[in-house]
């Protein structure tokens, strides 16, 4: 079937075939013909956002928690160049994102027209691909290439610039058809390297996985084949900060996560660990540190849809392209019908070791009566809200690395955290997001105050849609991560790490039209989450912790994983200046 | 299928050499990479050269496919076995592109250029350039009393010794298109 339609409306259109029932956006002259259509209908709802950051962050969020791409509409010139941290975000964390941007009319590209951008130039490194659509008859099947683009092989996001005489002109829609395109990533992986690896598995003495935010992208099946195999070879696991909830927190297996704030019984497995079964994560240096003392004495396999994350960091002994489910599924019927074998009694020793390590207990803080320690307002998070239907946002900082250790994960698709790009402002916009997907979840951005005032303008958003997302705000008053590099490697001096005029959370909850709390000591924490949880509508919970505090254990720039630092009273003089140019 | 063509068994011994030993040795590669012809997909690939710091010593580009809407970029790079593996893989995600092919390692290839060389000078210089353009089998495409114009087709490192030739006799200017590169037999 196609049908002659304007270009305005063939985008909504292809949207609806497309399976989308939310787009996140902001108007403006480039697509007001878009937003007629949006208008003229009721299949797809439109989340009005206060900046395109938070469009594109919140459309990060939604598709994090749903496994579904998410879709953004801004306009041309600023709407588009505002886009760009949420899309290179995204492009970073392999979200699946189609980001739809007026331009101005063909005829007046390149004549620095009102609201003129080089959009597909601009965001041309920093999307998975992106299209100028000059033609109403391509505009069509551009959107539906897109979808198949941003969702296929290894996850990101894709732009179609759209320039305003396009949408207005008539053209014939194509309705989606499988395997237009000839972008079809592999997702089978070798049959000759799956069975080397399974004859690994058979023989390992000291195994460990070593999983990623590839399992989250494989879908739910992918965590589910992951969790078997787990159980049945009874290898200890560790995950990157992407792949978090692949594995449940409360598995036996478990060993947290790992790298450069990571867990120490995480780091030292990998560290001493003689099989590695790297399964959808990448080889990031908050992983590896020093490349050259990386898990030494490991046969290395590496399960990654994207041939170009393979040997990009670490030299790979088994190297297997193609989808984690996939392949997870061959390496269990393989395994199986081998006859399930792993080495018992070693693996029996293996899992003593491990036992010494945790015993070590890393995440040890010196509690107080006095201060919130924020370890100590994440533990009672933690216990207050574990059972119930619960999704994680987080800002980026030390509070993401104490939500990361101190939060437990039951599922994949619960936990949404800027990695790749570390980007400041994300938390609100994408616990937005959530929610909007999620509307009966709990949905809570773990945030530094900091962090939480770059994007804060979206709790307007949170109020208009009536989002009951929680804003729990650990205000340690400085930019806490920045300040404990500068304590630990730049002789304390402390340059511009302060938040300073911070404003009155309580009264800014209040003027936005939410509820504000404030809580000051570690007596009264429980009853305030209480009450942050029983309230039905958007809170900024604002939480004054120790302001000091050091997020351990830690592995210095330029150190190895079993150079780690377990707390305070081992960082003197600790990082060298060969270390100090890495961020 | 994805650009890279990993087939069966392939990582251990093709072009797409999963397993490279992690070399210091800096290698000279020529990579074809067949491409959709749309706009900026030559910008992709420079982009990815320029943003991910490789090295491109040559580049040339034309559509060899006009109905199939089809490009073949020709590139020369040096780099370690590690980033010249990187460099293919790189090439092979991006989306408008349907195959790389690394002729370095996939077999005897022939490699051309062409360069057009402009020599001023009189007498006995002038004499002996025409001489060795002889011998090199380059055209004079143009002349005047005082110069010539020679068109040069060869591998580059011909093109690198006629150049060096011309030089101390006059050669003021030149051209070259950059390497193209095909596989050698069916
Ligand atoms: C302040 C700060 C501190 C940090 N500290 C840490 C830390 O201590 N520990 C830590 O782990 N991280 C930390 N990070 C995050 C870190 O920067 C990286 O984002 C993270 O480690 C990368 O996770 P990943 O390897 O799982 O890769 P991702 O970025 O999630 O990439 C996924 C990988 O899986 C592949 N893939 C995608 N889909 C599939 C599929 N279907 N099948 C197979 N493969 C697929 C992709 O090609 C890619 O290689 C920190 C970030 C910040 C901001
Ligand atoms: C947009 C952006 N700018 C700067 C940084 C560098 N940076 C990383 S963490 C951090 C401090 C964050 O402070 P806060 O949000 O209060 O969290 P805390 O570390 O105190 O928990 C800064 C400035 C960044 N990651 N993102």
């Amino acid at each position: 079937m196609t049908r002659e339609m304007t270009g305005a409306k063939m985008i909504v259109q292809a949207l609806r075939d497309q399976g989308v029932d939310t787009v996140f956006g902001y108007p403006g002259g480039a697509v007001l013909p878009i937003y007629d259509e949006i208008f003229l209908q009721n299949d797809i709802r439109h989340i009005l956002v206060r900046h395109e950051q938070g469009a594109v962050h919140a459309a990060e969020g939604y598709a994090r928690s749903t496994g579904k791409p998410g879709v953004v509409i801004v306009t041309s010139g600023p709407g588009a160049t505002n886009a760009v941290t949420g899309l290179t975000d995204a492009l970073l964390d392999s979200i699946p994102l189609v980001v739809l941007t007026g331009q101005v009319p063909t005829f007046m590209i390149g004549s620095d027209a009102f609201q003129e951008a080089d959009t597909v130039g601009i965001t041309r490194p920093c999307t998975k691909h992106n299209w100028l659509v000059k033609d109403t008859d391509k505009l069509s099947s551009t959107i539906h290439e897109g979808f198949h683009v941003a969702t296929s092989g290894r996850p990101g996001p894709v732009l179609i610039d759209v320039p305003k005489d396009v949408q207005f002109a008539t053209g014939t829609y194509q309705p989606p058809k499988p395997s237009a395109s000839h972008y079809q990533p592999i997702v089978k992986g070798d049959m000759e390297e799956i069975t080397e690896l399974v004859a690994a598995i058979e023989t390992a003495k000291r195994p460990v996985f070593y999983t990623g935010g590839g399992v989250i992208n494989s879908g739910p099946a992918a965590s589910q084949l992951l969790r078997e195999l787990v159980e049945a070879t009874g290898f200890p696991i560790t995950s990157t900060l992407m792949g978090l909830g692949a594995y449940p927190a409360s598995g036996k297996q478990w060993l947290g996560m790992l790298g450069m704030h990571g867990l120490y019984e995480a780091n030292m497995a990998m560290h001493g660990c003689d099989l590695m079964i790297n399964i959808g994560a990448r080889f990031d240096d908050r992983i590896t540190g020093r490349i050259d003392a990386f898990s030494p004495k490991s046969i290395k396999a590496h399960i990654d849809i994207d041939p170009s994350s393979i040997n990009k960091v670490i030299k790979t002994d088994i190297p297997i392209v193609g989808d984690v489910a996939h392949v997870l599924e061959d390496i269990l019927k393989v395994w199986k019908s081998r006859g399930r074998k792993v080495n018992h009694e070693a693996i029996a020793k293996w899992q003593g070791q491990v036992e010494e390590w945790r015993s070590v207990k890393c995440l040890t803080y010196a509690t107080s009566e006095t201060t919130i320690k924020p370890q100590y307002a994440l533990e009672r998070l933690e216990a207050l809200t574990k059972d119930r239907n619960r999704y994680i946002t987080t800002e980026v900082g030390q509070h993401q690395m104490w939500a990361a250790q101190f939060l437990g994960f039951e599922d994949p698709n619960r936990w949404m955290t800027s990695g790749g790009l570390g980007t400041m402002g994300y938390g609100t916009p994408a616990s937005i997001g959530v929610q909007i997907a999620h509307p009966d979840a709990l949905v809570i951005n773990v945030a530094g105050e900091a962090s939480w005032l770059m994007n804060m303008q979206e709790m307007g958003t949170a109020t208009q849609y009536n989002l009951p997302v929680k804003q729990f705000i650990l205000n340690n008053e400085r930019l806490g991560m920045v300040r404990q590099w500068q304590e630990l490697l730049h002789g304390e001096r402390y340059s511009q790490s302060w938040s300073e005029a911070l404003p009155d959370f309580v009264k800014l909850a209040e003027a936005f039209g939410a509820k504000g709390i404030l809580c000051t000591d570690p007596k009264d924490l429980d009853d305030a989450i209480m009450e942050m949880l029983d309230y039905d509508g958007p809170v900024i919970f604002d939480c004054l912790v120790e302001k000091h505090e050091n997020c351990f254990p830690m592995i210095p720039s330029g150190k190895a994983h079993n150079e780690m630092l377990l707390g305070q009273a081992e960082t003197q003089g600790v990082i060298q200046s060969s270390g100090a140019v890495l961020v | 299928m994805s650009a890279l063509h990993i087939k069966k068994g392939a990582t251990k011994h093709s072009a797409y050499n999963l397993r490279p030993n992690f070399s210091d040795t800096q290698e000279r590669h020529t990579i074809t990479v067949l491409v959709e012809n749309e706009p900026g997909v030559l910008a992709r690939v420079i982009g990815l050269f320029a943003g991910r710091g490789y090295n491109i010593d040559s580049l040339t580009v034309a559509e060899v496919d006009h109905t199939g809407h089809l490009s073949r970029i020709t590139i020369v790079t040096t780099g370690t076995p590690q980033v010249i593996e990187q460099i293919k893989a790189q090439l092979g995600r991006i989306v408008p592109v349907h195959e790389v092919t690394d002729l370095t390692v996939a077999g005897p290839f022939v490699e051309r250029e062409l360069a057009i060389l402009k020599v001023v000078g009189d007498g006995e210089k002038r004499v002996e350039a025409l001489r060795l353009a002889d011998i090199f089998r380059a055209k004079v495409v143009d002349s005047t009393l005082h110069s010539f114009m020679f068109e040069l087709t060869g591998a580059p490192d011909k093109i690198d010794a006629f150049a060096d030739l011309m030089r101390p006799l006059g050669l003021t200017k030149i051209a070259r298109t950059g390497v193209a590169a095909l596989l050698r037999g069916e």
